[in-house]
């Protein structure tokens, strides 16, 4: 079996709980990526999600297990995997435009001045900002704002894989509505890779391709990959319509509930776990109404004895 | 009618008032000297017909000061110079060993704020040597450079370094991670990480430890003079106490204060400059 673009081999964070023993966040997890694909891994606190992002950026170092970009280890940032963090990471001494042109600038450090902000103004005004305010500081924007530079900078670097860590964690739902559909909007134009930590279920299934879903820690794994089996274009308002919407709404809504726990602590054998690939789709006149059941195409990721 | 005006206006106004006050006072707590011819006999036997030294009042301060500052630049020899050139020469040293201490404090701070290692070694030196008193370096400097200009400047270099290699380290220490990881996920290196990020970031921090320092400098300077003698604003007080012009001491008191704000102004500016709101 190829291995897909982004794959994550038998990951394990060990972290010292600070009375001699160690305090293992996750282990062994296994799971992979393809190109073009929007990934959002969705779990609760403490189960050692942004620790994956963290390693996959490059600014963390896993206790044992790799990850692997285009059969190339990952080892340190790099500008080929663009990070938006959860509280914008803008530097406040820069205007909106400056902070986009300091990414651009470490990009395409050949580029004339002129193409620089060319450049970062056309994805300033991807974002919806425009005019003047991209004159302004960091502190005269406001938090949807902010967070729409810091995509800007992201998505103006070209990265081979975009992280988002809880992007729209600190917006009211309303402006997390707005930049979700920016977000798509910048998103759609490109073959972009994206993996993207969220909290936000209808917020995971709007935007991904695939969900990752982790169990509580420690000992956490990725348990289920489920397939959104809605056809792009999406659109908040119209998702809610489709038929599928309900039903994979209401899988995940019971696996964070409840399965996540019942998941959690359960040490599988299997040194290589790989999650279980689920895919509802309720259209599928075939297995109508068969969730959690195997599908006819074999989907990217499958536990499979490679 | 005091609604109409601003509240800067009203402080001006204030401001101007305390001043009359103060001086009239001032002038009014200076006992007159009688003329000769009004004194009893007795008195006069008593010697109180000579001219006493006494503080002298506001209006003969402010006409020494008209005379002094309508021509600031004279030079009639060593014990005659005009206010300028003295405070000419205490700007020159202050300014020469406040840089020479940017010039090692701030790398210095630099490197001790982003290393522990580099942190706790320093520390204890810097514990030990930050609170000495500048002008106990004065003897040992006066013994090894054998220049007394070289010595002030050392005096100068020695006093503003320590607010500014702490206030360097304690705001590079500071500058969040998050700035730092933007930096290393756009593959800085580690010298455009310093000059790009980090000098930014700390920038309000340092200028705070440099307007520190230049205030430290100046307060320095005045009493280092007076020990070096020849040049310079301290030597001019002291010269004029030996002369006994009482006057002039006073004049370059208030220059020593107004050049004083002058300079901590100078770095307001640059403090608004790098200032940033997060």
């Amino acid at each position: 079996m190829s291995k897909p673009f982004l794959s994550i081999e038998r990951l394990t964070q060990k972290f010292p709980d600070g009375q001699g023993g160690t305090l293992t966040v996750f282990e062994n997890a296994s799971f992979g990526v393809e190109k073009g694909e929007f990934v959002c891994i969705l779990g609760h606190s403490g189960c050692g999600k942004s620790t994956i992002m963290n390693i996959l950026a490059g600014l963390a170092e896993p206790t044992s297990g790799v990850v692997k970009m285009d059969g190339q280890e990952v080892a340190g940032p790099s500008l080929d995997r663009g990070v938006v963090f959860q509280n914008y990471s803008l530097l406040p001494w820069l205007s909106a435009l400056k902070n986009v042109t300091f990414g651009v600038k470490a990009r395409y450090p050949d580029w004339t001045k002129d193409k620089v902000e060319a450049h970062a103004r056309d994805f300033l005004a991807k974002v919806g900002l425009e005019g003047d305010v991209v004159h302004r500081k960091p502190s005269q924007l406001s938090g949807g704002m902010r967070q729409r530079v810091s995509i800007a900078r992201a998505f103006a670097n070209h990265p081979k894989l975009l992280l988002l860590d809880e992007p729209f964690g600190a917006l009211d739902a309303l402006t997390r509505g707005t930049i979700q559909d920016e977000l798509l909007k910048i998103w759609g134009g490109t073959e972009q890779t994206v993996f993207m930590i969220t909290h936000d279920i209808d917020e995971a299934i709007l935007l991904a391709d695939r969900i990752l879903l982790m169990t509580n820690g420690p000992f956490a794994r990725v348990a289920e990959a489920v397939e959104i089996t809605i056809p792009r274009p999406r659109n908040r308002t119209e998702i809610v319509e489709h038929p599928n919407y309900y039903a994979i709404r209401n899988h995940l809504v019971q696996f964070l509930g409840k399965r996540s726990k019942e998941l959690a602590g359960e040490k599988v054998e299997d040194d290589d776990i790989r999650p279980e690939t689920i895919r509802i789709d309720t259209t599928d006149t075939h297995e109508r109404g068969a969730a959690d059941e195997t599908p006819k195409s074999s989907p990217v990721l499958r536990a499979v004895n490679d | 009618m005091t609604g109409n005006l601003s509240i800067n206006q009203r402080a001006a106004i204030l401001s101007i008032l305390m001043l009359i006050c103060g001086l009239v006072i001032w002038e009014a707590a200076i006992p007159a000297q009688k003329a000769a011819s009004d004194l009893t006999e007795y008195e006069r036997l008593m010697g109180l017909g000579q001219e006493r030294a006494g503080v002298p009042p506001p209006s003969d301060v402010l006409a020494k000061a008209w005379e002094q500052l309508s021509n600031p630049f004279y030079d009639a020899g060593p014990n005659d110079k005009g206010i300028g050139i003295q405070i000419g020469y205490s700007i020159y040293r202050v300014l020469t060993g406040y840089f020479l201490a940017a010039l090692v404090a701030i790398p210095l701070g630099f490197l001790i704020g982003m290393s522990q290692v580099a942190y706790k070694a320093f520390n204890p030196f810097i514990q030990v040597l930050r609170p000495i008193s500048p002008l106990a370096w004065m003897p040992l400097a006066l013994f090894v450079i054998q220049d007394s200009e070289a010595s002030a400047i050392f005096v100068i270099f020695i006093c503003s370094i320590w607010p500014m290699l702490i206030n360097t380290a304690f705001g590079v220490a500071g500058v969040r991670s998050d700035w730092v990881n933007v930096a290393r996920t756009h593959e800085l290196g580690s010298l455009r990480t310093a000059f790009t990020v980090i000098l930014p970031a700390a920038a309000p921090t340092i200028i705070t430890g440099m307007r520190i320092s230049i205030g430290i400098a100046w307060l320095v300077i005045v009493a280092a003079e007076m020990l070096v003698g020849g040049t310079g604003i301290g030597y001019y007080v002291w010269n004029e106490w030996n002369n006994l012009d009482l006057t002039s001491v006073i004049f370059s008191i208030l220059m020593i204060g107004v050049v004083g704000m002058l300079l901590d102004a100078a770095f307001s500016v640059l403090q608004r400059a790098v200032a940033y709101a997060e």
